[in-house]
């Protein structure tokens, strides 16, 4: 009976992954940590990301992001405690890179995947510029996207105490 | 009474009881052609590979418009016409974020990697052979009954119109902790990001632990494959969490040292308050409970006897007691729980109930076994923004009139 167990213990674990491809993982491993581990290597301004914008997202998020038919990009910073908040990139999101890991795996929504790195930081770029929240003048790298600081940074509780593990 | 949305049931009803009318004015007496109806005389239809509903039957989900693209948007199960606490596989709620993709399962990878000793890589044959585990549980969308959270008037809908972002399903498949163990995760290993291989890369963050011990990468739904519907071939399964980290076409989870801080669990999601604050990782589906018969949208048949039933249900375990008010909340009595009972699975519930036809401001209140208590209305409402909707778990109040319509109604 013993030997019975023990044969049953040993075929517990089945083992019947591989050892995944490390150039599978790197191909795959794309999603942005709030702190910007992982941002690719390019760069993109205001600029370039204005023309990325209204040549591939405009017909949905409006022109400087007011929305309609999709998500409201800008506006609404500061109504978040009023009768009437606006939740928007510019007034509720509480990281930059987020922006960057959301364009780049699920925009435009037509064609996801089809925009170069550089474009995606070129378009966080543009759309963090509308509000002022980044300057006109500014670049979007994997050094300067973490360092932007969200309007609405601290206005998040967490509910679960699922952050302090 | 009777549900507008099905025809085909109302005009069953009023044939029955105009032939009960007619039974009773003249002596019962059934002749033998009646007695021979023409499904008697001929041979029935032949056999076939997958079965399905009736033609007589027209139940169907609620398909909202779409959003921004074809498959961006839901469709509500139609709780009012089902029975039981299982949902069929085919009228599952939906709530996709760029359509449903197709998935061939022999192409299809799941990789599991990150702060582990070892990556690893399987296929859909790979994931096949492992150990399975089978249990009931409902899903429900975060935003579920969320009409009724936003809507300054009561919306006048079905139950599945209003509540219907919730199904129930017997699902099967691979313990996440076993393959995470096969893996073996690093100290510094206190999250996991899953995400979907579908056009939004739709992603969610989830505490190690949690995952570990309560995920289920999901291969089956009621005893057949998940349909694509479902995150065919493989979706995660947090029992009792909200809908949308239980991420369909799961195709790779990454442990991570904290929470990845995706749209959805930032921009979405979470539960904005009145001071603009938002709370964050909501992850438990809170109690609650709906009455299904009668229910919005119906007619009643005058007064008489009815079986009220609904369906409970609480991420938080098993339902303890659903209670049943007449008159708006002031007095309750429990309902019957029949059974089976079970953790983070609808549940349902009846009573039977003799209407004397006036006007009835009918609720239920659930209570789940760790003593949560569904709030009214203006309870829930009270700290939250006027914009929040998630997590909307407030009794339902269904308003009869004497003139047998049945509406969704603020107490």
């Amino acid at each position: 009976m013993f030997k019975t167990l023990a044969f049953l213990l040993a075929a517990a674990t089945p083992h019947f992954g591989a050892t995944a491809d490390p150039a599978l993982i790197k191909a795959w491993d794309v999603s942005i940590p709030p702190d910007g581990t992982g941002l690719p290597a390019g760069h993109g301004s205001v600029s370039e990301g204005l023309a990325v914008y209204t040549q591939k997202c405009v017909m949905c998020h409006g022109v400087n992001g007011v929305g309609k038919p999709a998500d409201q990009l800008t506006g609404g910073v500061g109504s978040l405690a009023s009768d009437a908040p606006v939740k928007t990139v510019s007034s509720f999101w509480p990281y930059a890179p987020t922006l960057f890991d959301y364009i780049r795996r699920a925009m435009p929504v037509t064609s996801p995947h089809s925009l170069s790195d550089h474009e995606t930081y070129a378009v966080t770029a543009y759309i963090l510029s509308i509000d002022g929240i980044v300057k006109k003048n500014a670049v979007m790298d994997a050094k300067s996207l973490p360092k932007v600081k969200m309007p609405n940074r601290d206005g998040f509780i967490d509910a679960y105490g699922a952050t302090k593990r | 009474m009777t549900n507008k949305t099905t025809p085909s049931r109302r005009k069953f009803l009023k044939t029955a009881l105009a032939g009960a009318g007619a039974a009773a004015a003249v002596p019962l007496s059934v002749k033998a052609d009646e007695y021979v109806t023409p499904s008697m005389t001929v041979p029935g239809k032949t056999f076939t590979p997958y079965g399905m509903p009736s033609g007589h039957e027209e139940v169907k989900r609620l398909l909202r418009p779409p959003g921004i693209s074809p498959g961006t948007g839901g469709s509500l199960s139609p709780l009012e016409s089902l029975e039981g606490m299982i949902t069929p596989s085919g009228l599952h709620f939906e709530r996709h974020h760029n359509g449903v993709p197709d998935i061939d399962p022999k192409t299809h990878k799941f990789l599991l990697h990150g702060l582990v000793n070892t990556p690893l890589e399987f296929s859909m044959d790979a994931l096949m052979r492992y150990p399975r585990v089978s249990r009931m549980h409902f899903v429900e969308c975060g935003g579920n009954s969320g009409a009724n959270a936003g809507s300054p008037t009561p919306p006048q809908l079905t139950a599945g119109g209003i509540h219907g972002l919730v199904s129930c399903s017997e699902w099967t498949g691979v313990q996440l902790g076993l393959l995470l163990d096969e893996a073996g995760v690093k100290p510094e290993g206190k999250w996991i990001l899953a995400e979907s291989a579908d056009a939004a890369s739709l992603s969610r963050s989830v505490p190690l632990a949690e995952a570990r011990e309560q995920g289920i990468l999901a291969l089956y739904q009621n005893g057949e494959r998940l349909r694509p519907e479902q995150g065919y071939p493989l979706r995660l399964l947090m029992p009792g969490w909200e809908g949308n980290l239980n991420v369909k076409w799961l195709h790779r989870i990454k442990v991570t040292p904290g929470p990845t801080m995706t749209k959805d669990e930032t921009s979405k999601y979470t539960q904005s308050q009145k001071d603009g604050k938002a709370k964050q990782f909501n992850f438990i589906q809170p109690v609650k409970s709906v009455i299904t018969r009668p229910s919005g949208m119906m007619t009643m048949n005058g007064p008489g006897y009815y079986e009220i039933s609904g369906i409970a249900w609480s991420g938080h375990g098993k339902i303890a007691k659903v209670e049943i008010s007449m008159d708006g909340g002031a007095t309750w009595t429990n309902a019957e729980m029949p059974g089976p009972v079970l953790p983070k699975c609808l549940s349902r519930f009846r009573l039977p109930w003799e209407w004397d036809g006036k006007p009835v401001l009918l609720q239920s209140r659930s209570t789940d076994e760790q003593g949560n208590v569904q709030p009214t209305r203006a309870a829930w409402k009270a700290p939250v923004s006027v914009v929040q909707f998630y997590q909307y778990n407030a009794i339902q109040t269904w308003q009869i009139g004497a003139d047998n319509t049945v509406k969704n109604f603020y107490v």
